[in-house]
């Protein structure tokens, strides 16, 4: 019993933190309150929207690939998950670059309709 | 001599220890400041400027990377905890603002005083802030002339 029990926490624990690139669709399609589209996401990622950069400036308009930072020319790993297996497994992570990506290269945060776009198209990469 | 020995040898530590930028550990700090550049050595900037860089994270040259309140304070203590005094002076400029950038202080110029503009702009090297491009052992805090190459 006592170990049947902490084997349950341990689960609870893990399935809290474990999050997979699925999840992410799911929850800002959810928010957006209507289906992500692939398509768009491919747009929304490769163009410049007024600013100097777009998301393709540092993590290249093929994202299987290695991307470089475009001011410092630090190398980046894949940001697609068919290409790197820690891409879009954390929360906080996910959370905090979407907000920081977006604001400099649109200028403002990105609505959730945008990153479930981005994440349908990041997904369907292979 | 006797006497001179002493002093000597306290010299010799003294000179040794003068270029260590090695980084202490600190998990926060390496996780969060070193996913758009290399490690920067805390111990290159006064306290002084890594409180005021701290304090404007979501305008750090020209990009956003803005953190949660917790991290921040913890990294900004860590930063000023470690940050170089007297070695590096006040590092700040004519104004007397505090300087954020290392590639903007004194120190920086002397140790630097060979290279022209022309080849920090180097395509291979493209900002005098991109360290790893000549030191091919900064990322591990290590300055060292021997791991020095200039990319052409
Ligand atoms: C100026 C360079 C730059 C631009 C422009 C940029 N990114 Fe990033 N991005 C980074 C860096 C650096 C990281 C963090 C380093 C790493 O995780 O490898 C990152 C990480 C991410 C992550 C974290 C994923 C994870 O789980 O690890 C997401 C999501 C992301 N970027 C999406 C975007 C989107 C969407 C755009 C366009 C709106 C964008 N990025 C534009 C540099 C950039
Ligand atoms: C979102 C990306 C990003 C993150 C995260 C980031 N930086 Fe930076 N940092 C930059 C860019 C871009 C520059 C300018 C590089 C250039 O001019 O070549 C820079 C420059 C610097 C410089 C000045 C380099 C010089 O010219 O001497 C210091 C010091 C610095 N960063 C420290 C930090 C610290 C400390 C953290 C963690 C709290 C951090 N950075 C996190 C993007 C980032
Ligand atoms: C264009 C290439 C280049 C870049 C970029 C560069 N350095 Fe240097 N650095 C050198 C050279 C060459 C020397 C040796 C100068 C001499 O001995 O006259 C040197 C010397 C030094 C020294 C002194 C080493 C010693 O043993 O005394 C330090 C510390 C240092 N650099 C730090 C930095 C930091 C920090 C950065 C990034 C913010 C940086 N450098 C960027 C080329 C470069």
């Amino acid at each position: 019993m006592r170990y049947s029990l902490i084997i349950a926490a341990l689960f609870i624990a893990a399935s809290a933190q474990a999050e997979t690139p699925r999840d992410f669709l799911t929850r800002f399609e959810k928010e957006a309150g209507s289906p992500a589209s692939a398509e768009r996401g491919a747009r929304f990622f490769t163009a410049k929207q007024g600013g100097e950069w777009s998301c393709a400036s540092c993590h290249t308009d093929k994202p299987t690939q290695a991307g470089r930072h475009a001011k410092t020319d630090k190398p980046i790993t894949p940001l697609a998950p068919a290409a790197n297996a820690e891409r879009f497994t954390d929360a906080a992570k996910v959370d905090k670059w979407f907000r920081r990506n977006c604001n400099d290269t649109v200028n403002r945060l990105c609505s959730a309709q945008e990153k479930a776009d981005v994440m349908a198209w990041l997904l369907a990469l292979k | 001599m006797k006497k001179l020995l002493p002093a000597m040898l306290l010299l010799v530590a003294l000179s040794a220890q003068a270029d260590n930028y090695r980084l202490p550990k600190n998990a926060a700090f390496e996780e969060e400041c070193t996913s758009c550049h290399m490690a920067f050595p805390p111990q290159m900037l006064h306290a002084d400027s890594w409180r005021a860089m701290m304090n404007d994270l979501s305008k750090h040259f020209g990009t956003d990377a803005s953190l949660d309140e917790k991290r921040r304070v913890a990294i900004a203590d860590f930063l000023v905890a470690n940050s170089g005094g007297r070695k590096t002076g006040t590092t700040r400029d004519a104004a007397g603002k505090p300087l954020l950038r290392i590639t903007e202080t004194d120190r920086f110029d002397k140790k630097h005083r060979e290279i022209n503009a022309a080849t920090f702009k180097r395509a291979s090297i493209k900002s005098p802030a991109n360290c790893t491009a000549c030191h091919a052992q900064a990322a591990a805090g290590d300055y060292n002339e021997r791991s020095i190459i200039i990319p052409k």
